[in-house]
């Protein structure tokens, strides 16, 4: 693996007394995707929110290319290049598509105010959908749509790495497919490094190159996303393929080895 | 049916001032939740300031009224960073509740400043008393030049916030950060900053309507209970609702005007809150509410 990009060392976070992320410690390469699996309340949510600044974390840090974030405003990160789309898509429902992408590009200086409309016909080729609702507030745009803004919104900040929580949320499974296709596109021709958090590691693992397993606060395996999909734990309890033995005709159940 | 004309325009002059500062209130609510209730204050202050440039150092109106409106936004920017920001995260009961202390503190600590203390000034204004009529001197529709530059000014201050609401980066940035502020801090939007600029805008917002007011009023230190009528205002318009602050004010500065004139004494005091009650019964969410359930 080349110099990460980010790198995470015992990163410790809590919400109050509840410690929510226990010592991770991750790399993302640069141009890569990476993906972190976990169920509900694993903590990757939190892992992003740390890393964009919105959470500060209790120990450990994090390195963005040479500058450490840990303490750091979540403005000043934006404009290091490192954007946050965060889970539920948070977009601005009153404002209009427009606006919304407009906001995205709200660290870059008002001088590229030209370079930034330019910007947002780039992203429109991206998701045409949105180019034919410009002017519609975003609050009356479908969930995918909702999805796509703040995809594209993130885009138009220029980052050189998204994190991406949960892009998968309430769509369905065409959507997701869909909208994993372009955030492959995105990262190949943009050459945006991605972090995506996702509870869906059916399509995770399908799309990204590298892989960590997330379980009550500590990374528990990480491997390239093509070995991950062919350990048994992964298997049985992420990719939900049975395999829980008969042995003298009664059921068991099997237990997580992480091997 | 003169007179009915006469009573709305008057009445709708003393609404623009119920106006401005019901958009007071409103613009401190949509971006941070929380009640103003110092509004009127800030009106009065601005009402002082302009009074002190005219008076004291002799500028013209003009200079002044521009004079105020930077002082104001000063003052508001500073009492967002030094009184509110350190409450950030506070409940929301604390944070009204130091703003009506703010007021009762801004109303003593303005009679304790020798030249402004407990006595009414008059803002020597070039237009103070004029009258202009319109249809026939003396048969026609009488408006004094007070009303109409307080009307005047308002649809002017209005225009102005609509242009910069919609059509700059700060005003939209500013709606994106009442819209949703965690997303804002995610775009990187300084969320801190934008609330502070907008108590600014607020105070100055607040300033013009005092410099407006004071011609009619004059300048004391308990002009800012105008405020209270402005309340009922927002709240009729549906509270944080920038076009249902503006009718709001109309509305209870036209009916109090009617009714101070058709109904036996005393009504015209409590007409404004007759109307809210009215409101709250009839539609609770007031004329342009929105009916959004706040999401968690």
């Amino acid at each position: 693996m080349s110099d990460p990009i980010l790198q995470l060392n015992n990163i410790e976070a809590a919400y109050g007394a509840v410690k929510a992320i226990r010592g991770v410690s991750l790399n993302v390469a640069p141009g890569s995707i990476v993906t972190v699996l976990g169920s509900n309340g694993a903590g990757k949510t939190t892992i992003l929110k740390t890393i964009s600044g919105i959470l500060d974390p209790q120990k450990g840090s994090i390195v963005f290319r040479h500058d450490k974030l840990e303490g750091r405003d979540p403005a000043w990160i934006v404009r290091q290049g490192l954007v946050h789309v965060p889970e539920g898509r948070e977009i601005f429902p009153l404002l209009t598509v427009r606006e919304n992408l407009l906001m995205g590009a709200y660290t870059r200086p008002s001088s590229q105010r030209d370079e930034v409309a330019k910007d947002i016909e780039d992203v429109f080729s991206y998701f045409p959908i949105l180019k034919e609702r410009t002017n519609q507030p975003a609050g009356q745009l479908s969930g995918g749509q909702q999805q796509m803004l703040a995809i594209s919104r993130a885009l138009l900040a220029k980052p050189t790495m998204m994190l991406l929580d949960e892009p998968s949320l309430g769509l369905s499974p065409k959507l997701t497919r869909e909208i994993f296709e372009i955030i492959v596109r995105i990262n190949r021709e943009r050459g945006v490094t991605l972090l995506v958090v996702e509870q869906n590691a059916h399509i995770a693992l399908q799309y990204a190159d590298y892989g960590y397993v997330l379980e009550i606060g500590r990374i528990v395996m990480h491997d390239t996303c093509a070995a991950l999909r062919e350990k048994d734990d992964i298997k049985e309890f992420y990719l939900g393929v049975k395999e829980s033995g008969v042995r003298e005709g009664r059921r068991w159940k099997k237990k997580k080895q992480w091997r | 049916m003169l007179q009915l004309l006469q009573l709305i325009v008057s009445g709708a002059a003393i609404g623009c001032i119920y106006a401005l500062i019901a958009l007071g209130f409103v613009l401190i609510y949509k971006a941070t939740e929380t009640v103003n209730f110092a509004q009127g204050d800030l009106m009065m202050i601005g009402g002082f300031i302009g009074l002190s440039a005219m008076t004291v150092i002799g500028m013209p109106f003009a200079l002044a009224f521009v004079v105020t409106i930077a002082a104001m936004a000063l003052v508001g920017m500073g009492t967002e960073r030094l009184v509110l920001r350190p409450l950030l995260g506070q409940p929301a009961f604390t944070v009204v509740m130091i703003t009506i202390g703010l007021g009762y503190l801004a109303r003593g600590v303005v009679t304790m400043i020798p030249y402004w203390g407990t006595e009414t000034h008059t803002l020597p204004v070039p237009w103070k008393d004029e009258v202009i009529w319109i249809g026939g001197e003396g048969s026609g529709l009488v408006v004094s030049v007070e009303h109409l530059v307080i009307i005047l000014a308002t649809i002017a201050l209005v225009a102005l916030l609509y242009v910069f609401f919609r059509y700059t980066r700060l005003g939209i940035a500013m709606q994106a950060t009442s819209q949703n502020q965690l997303a804002a801090f995610y775009m990187g939007i300084p969320v801190r900053r934008v609330n502070m600029l907008i108590w600014g805008l607020s105070s100055a917002i607040c300033g013009v309507a005092g410099l407006l007011l004071a011609p009619i009023t004059f300048v004391h230190a308990n002009m800012g209970f105008v405020g209270l009528k402005a309340f009922p205002a927002a709240v009729v318009g549906g509270f944080g609702s920038i076009p249902g602050a503006l009718v709001g004010g109309l509305v209870i500065g036209i009916v109090e005007s009617l009714a101070g004139f058709y109904l036996p004494e005393g009504f015209k005091d409590i007409a404004a809150y007759v109307v809210v009650l009215v409101m709250l019964v009839v539609k609770p969410n007031g004329l342009f509410g929105e009916n959004l359930t706040k999401k968690v």
